[in-house]
C-alpha cells in the first residue's frame, strides 16, 4: 500500500497530465464532426508525435538541469537533409534516414562537448549552435521543396492493420528501445543525480560529464526523429526559422506540463509525450470549437504562459524564504 | 577566483585595466576593420564608420537593457516581441489620435514596453519561475496581441516625423541622431550601474541573491526594476527601429535577440550575473555590427552569414567566457 502510495505521489506530474489529456481528447473527439475514426486518430497522432518527440529531447538536458533552445533547430536541419537524403529505393531511403538521425546525434553531441568541455552556459551555447544549425538547414535547402521516398513516409504516417496509427507504434518503440534503457542505465540515472545537485554527483563519483555529453547528444538524435518524422508529414524540407522557435517553445511548455522540473533531476520523458499531447489537442480544440484565427495566437500564448507558470506551486511548499534564491 | 576576494572599491579600476574579454574585444574590432580595409578601402572612411556607428545604436540600446537584466543573473527572451510591441503601439497611437498621437507615439510605445517588462519581473521574482522560460512565454503572449491589433484593427504602421527624424537625421555636425540617443542612453546606464546604491544592489543580488536579501536589499524590487528597463530599452529601440524603416512590421524584433544577448556576453559581462561593465557591451554591440556589415558586404548568402556568425560568437566565448572548474 505504501508503495502504491509513494508511486503515485512521486508520479503525480504525469498522472495529471494524462488525466488532462484524456478529458481534452474526449472533448475534441465528442466535438469533432466525424467522430473518433481511424483517420481523424491518424491525422492527429501524426501531429502530435512530432511535437512528442521534440519534447522528450527537450526532457533529458532539463533533467541535468540544463536547456537545449536547438532542439527546435536541429529538428528543422533533419527536415531538411531528409529531403535531401531519403529519396530513391527503398534501401537508397533507410540509408538516409541513418545519416539524417547520426547528424542529429553529431548536433546534440556538439552542444553537449561545449556545454561540458568548454564550460559554456547550455542557453547561451544552443542559442548560438541553433544559428549553426539554422544556417546548415538553410544552406541544405534555400528554399521549401525536395522530395522523400513515398513508400517509408507512407508508411510511417499511415495505419498498421488499417486501424492504429504508425506514428504512435514509432513513438512507442523509441520509448521502448531509447528512453527505457536509457532511464534505468547508470548515464541516465547519473543524469538525476547531476540534476539534483551537481555537487554531491561529482563528490559521489557519478560521471557527472558523461551524464551531460550523453543526455545532449540523445536530446539531439531524439529531435532528429522528429524531423524524419515530419519530412514523412509533409513530403518537403523547408527551412523555417518560426517553426523551429515555435518546436522550442512548446517543448519548453509540453516539458512542464508533464511534470519534470524545470530545476532539473525531477520527471521523465513519459511525462512529457503526454504534455505534448495536451498542447496539441488544445490546438485542435481551438479548431473545433471555431476560434477566431486572429485570437489563436494570443490563446495559444497565455495557454503556454499558464502551464510554464505551473511551476510557481513550488513556492508554496517551500518553508524557509532562504531556498527561494537556491 | 582571487579577483571576487578584492575589497569592492578597488574592483573597477583594476578591471579596466586588465579586463581580458574588453582588450580581446576591441582588438578584435580594429583587426575587422583592417581585414575589411584590405578587401575595401571604404571600411576605414569616416561615413562608413559612421553609418555603422548609427546602426549599432539600435542594437545598442537593446543590450543596454538586456545587460541589465543579465547582470542580476537573469535573461530576457520576451526582447523580440517587445522590440516589434513598442514600433507598432507607437505607430498606432499616432494613427488613433493624430496630433497629440503624434506627441503621445513615442511615450506610449516606451510605456508598454515597460509594461511587458514589470508583467516579466512580477513573474520572475514573485512567482519564482526560470526568467528564460517565463519571458520566453511573455514573448508568444506579446506576439499573440501584436498579431490580434494588427488583424483585428488595422491600425497606421507607418512611423510619425519626430522618429523618423531621431532615427536618421544628422542636424549636429553630420553625427546621426540614433548614434546620439545611444550615447545618452549608454551615459545613464553607466551612471545607474556605477554612481547610484541601485546599481550596486543589481550587482549584488546578480552575484548572490540570497546574501543581498539578507543584506535587507528587497531583492525583488531589483529584479522587478531591472526588468522594466529592459522593456522599455526594447521598446524604444523598436520605436527608433519603425522611425528607420519608415514603418513597424510583423517580426521586426526577431533579428535582435541573439545579437543582443550574444553583445552583452562578448563584452565580458558573465551571464550568471553579478560581473560585468558597460564599456565590454559597447565593445560587443561593435563587434557584432561590423561582423554583419562585412558578411553583407562579402555578399555572403544568408546561410552562410548564420553560420559564421554562430561559430564566431561560440568562439569568443571559450575565449574567455568559460566558466572557472567548480568543484568544492
Amino acid at each position: 500500500m505504501n508503495d502504491l502510495r509513494h508511486r503515485i505521489h512521486h508520479n503525480g506530474g504525469l498522472l495529471a497530465a494524462i488525466g488532462l489529456f484524456i478529458v481534452m481528447f474526449v472533448i475534441y473527439v465528442s466535438n469533432h464532426p466525424v467522430g473518433l475514426t481511424a483517420a481523424v486518430a491518424t491525422t492527429a497522432s501524426n501531429k502530435a508525435v512530432l511535437l512528442a518527440l521534440v519534447a522528450m529531447a527537450q526532457t533529458l538536458p532539463v533533467l541535468t538541469r540544463g536547456l537545449d533552445l536547438s532542439v527546435g533547430m536541429v529538428f528543422i536541419l533533419a527536415n531538411c537533409l531528409a529531403s535531401v537524403l531519403v529519396v530513391g529505393t527503398i534501401g537508397e531511403g533507410f540509408l538516409g534516414i541513418a545519416i539524417v538521425l547520426g547528424a542529429g546525434a553529431l548536433a546534440g553531441f556538439i552542444n553537449g562537448a561545449i556545454i561540458v568541455w568548454g564550460r559554456l552556459q547550455p542557453i547561451i551555447t544552443t542559442l548560438a549552435t541553433g544559428a549553426v544549425y539554422y544556417g546548415i538547414a538553410l544552406y541544405v535547402r534555400p528554399g521549401p521543396g525536395g522530395d522523400v521516398q513515398s513508400d517509408i513516409a507512407d508508411f510511417a504516417t499511415g495505419q498498421l492493420f488499417g486501424i492504429i496509427p504508425t506514428a504512435l507504434i514509432v513513438l512507442l518503440a523509441i520509448v521502448l528501445i531509447v528512453w527505457v534503457p536509457y532511464r534505468n542505465s547508470v548515464l541516465g540515472r547519473a543524469a538525476y543525480a547531476v540534476g539534483s545537485n551537481e555537487q554531491a554527483a561529482y563528490m559521489s563519483g557519478v560521471p557527472v560529464q558523461r551524464a551531460k555529453l550523453l543526455a545532449y547528444t540523445l536530446a539531439g538524435f531524439l529531435a532528429a526523429i522528429g524531423g524524419l518524422m515530419l519530412t514523412f508529414n509533409t513530403y518537403s524540407g523547408e527551412a523555417s526559422s518560426p517553426i523551429a522557435g515555435t518546436y522550442t517553445l512548446n517543448s519548453i511548455a509540453a516539458v512542464v506540463i508533464g511534470g519534470t522540473s524545470l530545476f532539473g533531476g525531477w520527471g521523465s520523458a513519459i511525462g512529457s509525450i503526454f504534455g505534448a499531447f495536451v498542447l496539441r489537442t488544445i490546438e485542435d480544440l481551438l479548431f473545433v470549437f471555431d476560434l477566431d484565427p486572429l485570437w489563436q495566437p494570443l490563446f495559444q500564448g497565455v495557454v503556454l504562459l499558464a502551464a510554464v507558470s505551473l511551476g510557481a506551486l513550488r513556492v508554496l511548499r517551500i518553508r524557509n524564504r532562504l531556498e527561494l534564491f537556491a | 577566483m582571487s579577483e571576487s576576494k578584492l575589497p569592492v572599491a578597488t574592483i573597477p579600476a583594476l578591471r579596466f585595466a586588465f579586463d581580458r574579454s574588453l582588450v580581446i574585444a576591441f582588438s578584435c574590432i580594429i583587426l575587422m576593420l583592417l581585414g575589411g580595409a584590405l578587401y575595401s578601402r571604404e571600411f576605414l572612411s569616416p561615413e562608413y564608420l559612421l553609418q555603422q556607428l548609427q546602426i549599432s545604436a539600435f542594437l545598442g540600446i537593446i543590450a543596454s537593457g538586456a545587460m541589465m537584466v543579465i547582470l542580476i543573473g537573469h535573461i530576457d527572451l520576451s526582447i523580440p516581441w517587445t522590440v516589434t510591441l513598442g514600433a507598432m503601439m507607437a505607430t498606432a497611437i499616432a494613427g488613433w489620435f493624430g496630433e497629440t498621437g503624434n506627441l503621445l507615439a513615442i511615450p506610449v510605445g516606451v510605456f508598454c514596453g515597460a509594461m511587458i517588462g514589470l508583467l516579466n519581473g512580477l513573474g520572475v521574482a514573485y512567482l519564482r519561475l526560470p526568467s528564460m522560460i517565463f519571458t520566453l512565454g511573455m514573448n508568444a503572449v506579446v506576439q499573440g496581441l501584436m498579431v490580434l491589433h494588427t488583424g483585428g484593427f488595422a491600425p497606421q504602421d507607418h512611423a510619425t516625423d519626430a522618429m523618423h527624424f531621431l532615427a536618421v537625421g544628422r542636424p549636429i555636425f553630420g553625427i546621426p541622431n540614433a548614434l546620439l540617443i545611444w550615447v545618452v542612453v549608454g551615459a545613464l546606464t553607466i551612471f545607474l550601474l556605477t554612481r547610484t546604491a541601485f546599481g550596486r544592489r543589481v550587482y549584488a543580488v546578480g552575484n548572490r541573491e540570497a546574501a543581498a536579501y539578507l543584506s535587507g536589499v528587497n531583492t525583488n524590487a531589483v529584479i522587478i526594476w531591472c526588468f522594466v528597463l529592459s522593456g522599455a530599452a526594447a521598446a524604444f529601440a523598436g520605436v527608433l527601429l519603425a522611425g528607420y524603416s519608415t514603418k513597424a512590421y510583423q517580426a521586426m524584433g526577431d533579428p535582435y535577440l541573439l545579437p543582443a544577448i550574444a553583445a552583452v556576453v562578448l563584452g565580458g559581462t558573465n551571464i550568471l550575473g553579478g560581473r560585468g561593465n558597460y564599456l565590454g557591451t559597447i565593445a560587443g554591440v561593435i563587434l557584432i555590427t561590423l561582423l554583419q556589415s562585412i558578411l553583407a558586404v562579402m555578399q555572403m548568402p544568408e546561410a552562410g552569414r548564420q553560420i559564421i556568425y554562430g561559430v564566431v560568437i561560440l568562439v569568443m566565448l571559450l575565449a574567455y567566457g568559460r566558466a572557472e572548474i567548480d568543484r568544492k
